[in-house]
């Protein structure tokens, strides 16, 4: 009788076992995000693109790796938009956590930070909201990086602006943090190029929070047009000081802060000002996979009742990029899934995704392409308009 | 020639909301040899009346004013009853880590009920162009307010009983005590001047600048600073002090990069320390 038992659990055990569709895990996928700090507002955006993500993929089954679904589990804490946070955080959530894969923190300097803890543990980590390039030269393996790189940021604007006037003075004036300082390296040199005259350079404290001595320097050098920023407390800060002081520019391109739809609130001094942008709502790219830009757009107004930006669709795009490649790749090895990153070659709602394979800048994103948006008053709202590329425009720049 | 005038004229507006600012710090010090920790958290208070003001309610930018300043009042008396009181006469440790909690409880409510995204008041007032160069009316209506409330302040300290005594109290408390004087009520009502005067001022800077509940630290930095050039103690050397400290900043930022500017101050702050460590505008004590 015993024996007959035994053979029967047995009997159930071997029926049981080969029946893929139910063995379902969980996938712990680790980051830390600011909720608190100078970068929260970029950063919550960030993160409700992930956890749309999430939500979606989970509400689908879960990510199909061979014989396995694995349900998403996001494991993330506040790093307080401070490098010693994320230095300890990111240890904490592999050591700890046991996150099987990462993304990245928001901001180029906190990437920079995370990046160095993942390679040491050899994680995958797909990186969004970090443009700086100086990360990917660094020898890197496991690092993605999903943004155009900071060299690409004003070159829309370089070339939208010699368009209107090829005679352009431009002053630069910028944040002196990582991301930025990149930036403007870049765009100094794409200028000088362009032909256009370099009136000033000033580079500000991330806690500068009086512009008027800055742009008295810009009424001087005779300046007609602006390019830099920083992030959003500083630049709202500056476009409203611009407006204010009657700075006279006919142009004006500030980075990050007019991205966000909080920069509406300032009302007139919105007005005109333009900002390079890794994706907007209005892109009409034809995924290979996951949502077109429009239900994207939708799906994300509806949960939050705000319109996502591009930090929301690069949250939202890192989780389908590393989705996409643990399901090529029918496995969570971290290996296996790295290597199916190097070969990809995808566009989404985010546009086209090609990592460098080129071991002096591995994981560099070549494959994204950016876009010039500007604020402007359409029936006496402000709305964003996409004004370059000429191709991808929805209005023309305001100048 | 114009521009660094231009930029001497703005140095001046906004350091007058600087020392202002400073003029809450340096009373609450002077009276009881304080040092408020939470006054940069208290600043931003004084924003966020503004906002509510001006945004929720509907009223006009400036009638935040009288609000903060009975508001600022209150939480400052109730602050002292709650969190600096016992603290008198301690060691000064005592105090730094009671108004440095008060401060980390503040900002976390604040950032509980507002989160830290930035905000803006938009306050439309028309300026001065000359030049080619504009001063915003914001600019100069927070100067004038500042000169203003600092006036008020100066016949409040030096033209009533209650000035008198709070005058008492800071020279010897135990003469005042034996006076007849309640030191500890006037110390209360000391504390909530400096806290009235610390949100008034953040209510006016927040008619200048956009805001997030961390603004606070940048100013109560600036407010050290203004107090250590104008006098620890000495509300009218605070005001001397934000003026000096607005001209140094216009007159350097023509000639070096601005991202230098925070070099200079903090460099004339250690210099202030070394040579004057009472203070340029120091008040003799008995």
């Amino acid at each position: 009788m015993k024996k007959s038992i035994i053979a029967l659990c047995g009997a159930f055990a071997i029926n049981l076992s080969p029946i893929p569709a139910l063995a379902q895990d969980t996938l712990t996928i680790g980051f830390t995000i600011s909720q608190t700090g100078k970068l929260n507002n970029d950063a919550t955006a960030q993160l409700r693109g992930i956890e749309l993500w999430r939500d979606e993929v989970n509400a689908n089954g879960g990510i199909k790796a061979g014989s396995k679904t694995y349900k998403v589990k996001l494991v993330s804490y506040d790093d307080e938009s401070q490098n010693t946070r994320v230095q300890q955080l990111y240890t904490r959530l592999i050591a700890q956590d046991k996150a099987q894969f990462l993304f990245s923190p928001y901001s180029s300097g906190l990437v920079a930070t995370a990046a160095i803890i993942s390679e040491q543990y050899g994680k995958v980590m797909i990186t969004t909201g970090g443009a700086e390039e100086k990360t990917y030269k660094l020898g890197n393996k496991n690092l993605f990086q999903l943004y155009s790189g900071a060299g690409q940021y004003l070159a829309g604007a370089v070339a939208a602006l010699k368009e209107k006037n090829p005679k352009a003075r431009v002053a630069f004036v910028y944040e002196d943090d990582p991301f930025t300082k990149a930036v403007n390296g870049a765009t100094k040199e794409l200028a000088k190029q362009a032909g256009l005259t370099i009136a000033l350079e000033e580079s500000y404290a991330g806690s500068t929070t009086d512009f008027s001595p800055v742009i008295n320097k810009v009424i001087s050098s005779k300046a007609d047009a602006l390019l830099g920023g920083g992030h959003y407390a500083d630049g709202a800060t500056l476009a409203r000081q611009l407006h204010e002081q009657n700075a006279g520019m006919k142009w004006v391109t500030l980075l990050v802060a007019p991205d966000s739809p909080n920069f509406a609130t300032l009302g007139d001094a919105a007005g005109g000002i333009s900002v390079p942008s890794q994706w907007e709502p209005q892109v009409t790219y034809k995924p290979d996979f996951g949502p077109d830009a429009a239900a994207f757009t939708k799906a994300f107004t509806q949960k939050f009742k705000i319109e996502p930006g591009y930090h929301a669709a690069g949250g939202y795009a890192a989780g389908l990029i590393l989705q996409h490649a643990i399901e090529q790749s029918g496995s969570i090895d971290q290996a296996k899934v790295a290597a199916e990153l190097n070969k990809m070659d995808v566009t989404t709602l985010f546009g086209r995704t090609k990592f460098s394979t080129d071991p002096k800048e591995h994981g560099l994103q070549i494959g994204h392409k950016m876009v010039l948006a500007q604020w402007q008053k359409k029936n006496g709202a402000l709305v964003k308009e996409v004004i370059w590329p000429n191709e991808a425009k929805t209005a023309d720049a305001m100048y | 020639m114009i521009g660094i005038l231009a930029s001497v004229i703005d140095g001046v507006l906004v350091g007058s909301v600087y020392g202002l600012a400073a003029m809450g710090l340096t009373l609450i010090w002077g009276v009881m040899n304080v040092i408020n920790l939470a006054h940069g958290a208290i600043i931003v208070l004084g924003m966020f009346v503004l906002y509510l003001v001006a945004t929720a309610l509907g009223l006009p930018p400036y009638g935040a004013i009288p609000i903060t300043i009975a508001l600022g009042f209150a939480l400052g008396v109730a602050l002292y009853w709650i969190a600096v009181h016992r603290m008198i006469g301690r060691p000064a440790l005592m105090s730094l880590l009671s108004t440095f909690a008060v401060n980390m409880v503040l900002i976390g409510l604040g950032t509980a009920l507002w989160t830290t995204s930035p905000y803006n008041v938009p306050v439309a007032m028309p300026g001065v162009a000359w030049q080619g160069y504009t001063f915003t009316g914001t600019h100069i209506m927070a100067a004038a307010l500042a000169a203003l409330i600092a006036a008020l302040l100066y016949l409040l300290l030096y033209r009533t009983r209650i000035g008198k005594a709070i005058r008492a109290v800071a020279n010897n408390r135990e003469g005042a005590e034996l006076s007849g004087i309640p030191t500890s009520r006037i110390l209360s009502l000391a504390f909530g001047l400096g806290v009235a005067l610390a949100g008034v001022s953040g209510t006016l800077i927040a008619t200048l600048f956009p805001f997030t509940i961390l603004s606070g630290e940048a100013y109560q930095l600036k407010s050290f600073v203004v107090t250590v050039l104008g006098g620890l103690g000495n509300p009218a050397g605070a005001l001397i002090g934000g003026v000096a400290l607005g001209l140094i900043e216009g007159l350097a930022t023509p000639f070096m990069p601005v991202s230098w500017i925070p070099i200079v101050e903090f460099g004339l702050f250690v210099l202030c320390l070394i040579a004057f460590p009472h203070g340029i505008f120091a008040l003799k004590r008995s």
